[in-house]
């Protein structure tokens, strides 16, 4: 070949390079996919959350009885027989003294005698899958010890599922608005790109360019970039993840790295970066062309 | 195969043109002349579609350029060979790649050995891995040139090819193009050389248009 070197034909050497907005759109498209980690690990750990809470919570309730001391016992023998003849119920559990003792702790303090505190008997039920009903067992609770109270759990289990699924939401929202504002800076970066390469455009289309060929040029270069730098901020960010506490630690923010195949949701953020760039440099590689014969 | 029929232009609602008829059939070869300013560049544009007109009627290898899409525009264009006035080239690119950017973008494949013959007739084996602004005038004029041949085009547009190189390298060009011409291309060059115009005619069958008044004039006999 002529000076020793080959002729490279690939459409998007057509476009010249641009050091600077090169590193930029990579930067940037690095910058989002870290953020969008952090998003999705947000949203993924809320969504663990409300459905463990709402499993857990679901299949236990309380049965609270305050009564004199001298009908507590037979009061809590007949919420006992109740419960035992109930359906949907499938283990009882009175609670010690000892248990009780413990419950109470972190808020009264170690050494704490019960019989100086009216504090009510408590027993426990372990519902079966199918549940029990709520409305026919406080009636009849009622009707054999009229100090029991049934505690479903409903009054504050609702209010944390709900919270943890808008957290979840709210994540879900964020991961989007993420991808929104990288279809935005790509899209200003190759509205910037095509406008810098105006003449380069006219030139093609003068030689016989299809406008196909020309948006093939720039959407490639775009892509490929964006592809390059989501890759590179998944990566960091996923590490990032990994480097938190692990489940375990009891909390919310121990529970944020991925389990099971919940990994695949991270391994989407490059293609899905990918393709908001490949749409919006198409976009705005048409609007661009519209202005050129 | 390109043919104007009672063309107008203006630019902001003055009138470059009215009522202008021009045919450029196969083999033909045409001079464009007229004072700066007259609109000979306008017309050419026009004749690559790179203008539309204001009114009348514009066929391009039989077909009206206001009823093509874009990309009958770009096919008819591959058919039109056109070396512009300002020689444009994509800077980033070594002149070979610039010469072979027609055959990139329609999807054919360069045979290197023509690219070389086609190189050396242009006198540019030297420059090929040359940037263009690292060309001399003369150098991108005959690279233009190159780049407007590649495609063995049937139509071969000229917009003041010598405007910018001396008289020997004008003669060089103007022979160049004659070659062309004999081999079946038709010519049509915009120019306000009346040198080059007197040398062309004596060796080849030219006709030379001038625009004068908005209208298209056959020249005189003084050409």
């Amino acid at each position: 070949m002529t000076g020793g070197r080959r002729l490279k034909g690939a459409a998007d050497r057509v476009v010249p390079p641009s050091g600077f907005t090169a590193r930029l759109t990579q930067f940037t498209a690095a910058a989002m996919a870290f953020l969008a980690v952090f998003a999705l690990a947000l949203s993924l750990a809320a969504g663990r959350l409300a459905e463990r809470w709402s499993s857990e919570l679901a299949r236990t309730a309380t049965v609270r009885i305050s009564a004199p001391a001298g009908q507590m016992e037979a009061q809590t023998e007949a919420v006992v027989r109740v419960l035992e003849a109930t359906p949907g119920v499938a283990r009882v559990r009175v609670l010690s003294a000892a248990d009780e003792q413990a419950l109470l702790e972190p808020w009264l303090g170690p050494g704490l005698s019960l019989e100086s505190l009216p504090v009510p008997q408590l027993v426990e039920i372990i519902e079966s899958a199918e549940g029990f009903d709520a409305t026919g067992l406080r009636l009849r609770l009622q009707a054999e010890a009229p100090g029991a109270v049934l505690d479903d759990h409903s009054r504050w289990r609702q209010p944390l599922v709900a919270a943890a699924a808008r957290l979840r939401m709210l994540g879900l929202v964020s991961a989007l608005l993420i991808a929104a504002a990288t279809g935005a800076m790509i899209t200003l970066a190759a509205d910037s790109a095509l406008a810098a390469n105006r003449e380069v455009i006219r030139v093609l289309r003068l030689i016989g360019a299809r406008d196909s060929y020309i948006i093939r040029a720039f959407v490639h270069r775009f892509t490929l970039r964006t592809l390059g730098g989501a890759l590179l901020g998944t990566l960091l960010g996923m590490s990032a993840v990994l480097l938190l506490p692990g489940p375990g630690g009891g909390g919310f923010l121990t529970g944020l790295q991925p389990q099971g195949a919940e990994w695949f949701w991270y391994l989407l953020i490059p293609p899905v970066s990918a393709l908001v760039a490949f749409l919006a440099t198409r976009l705005a590689a048409l609007r661009a062309l519209r202005g050129i014969t | 195969m390109i043919e104007l029929t009672d063309i107008s232009y203006g630019y902001d609602g003055g009138e470059l043109f009215s009522r202008i008829s021009m045919e450029i059939g196969p083999g033909s070869f045409h001079f464009l002349t007229g004072p700066s300013g007259a609109g000979k560049t306008t017309l050419l544009r026009l004749c690559y579609m790179d203008l539309m007109p204001s009114g009348g009627r514009i066929s391009v290898f039989g077909r009206e350029v206001g009823a093509m899409s874009r990309d009958d525009i770009a096919a008819a264009r591959r058919r039109i060979g056109v070396v512009h006035q300002d020689c444009r080239f994509l800077d980033h690119l070594p002149v070979i790649e610039n010469i072979a950017l027609p055959l990139e973008v329609a999807a054919r494949r360069p045979e290197p050995e023509n690219l070389e013959a086609l190189l050396a007739w242009v006198g540019l084996s030297a420059r090929a891995q040359a940037l263009p602004p690292e060309l001399s005038g003369g150098e991108r004029q005959r690279a233009a040139l190159a780049r407007a041949v590649i495609m063995s085009p049937e139509v071969i547009i000229a917009d003041e090819p010598t405007g910018n190189i001396d008289w020997e390298m004008s003669e060089r060009l103007l022979e160049l193009l004659i070659e062309l011409n004999r081999m079946g291309r038709a010519v049509l060059i915009a120019t306000h050389d009346l040198n080059l115009i007197r040398a062309a005619k004596a060796r080849v069958s030219a006709r030379v248009l001038r625009i004068r008044d908005r209208r298209l004039q056959a020249a005189g006999a003084e050409l």
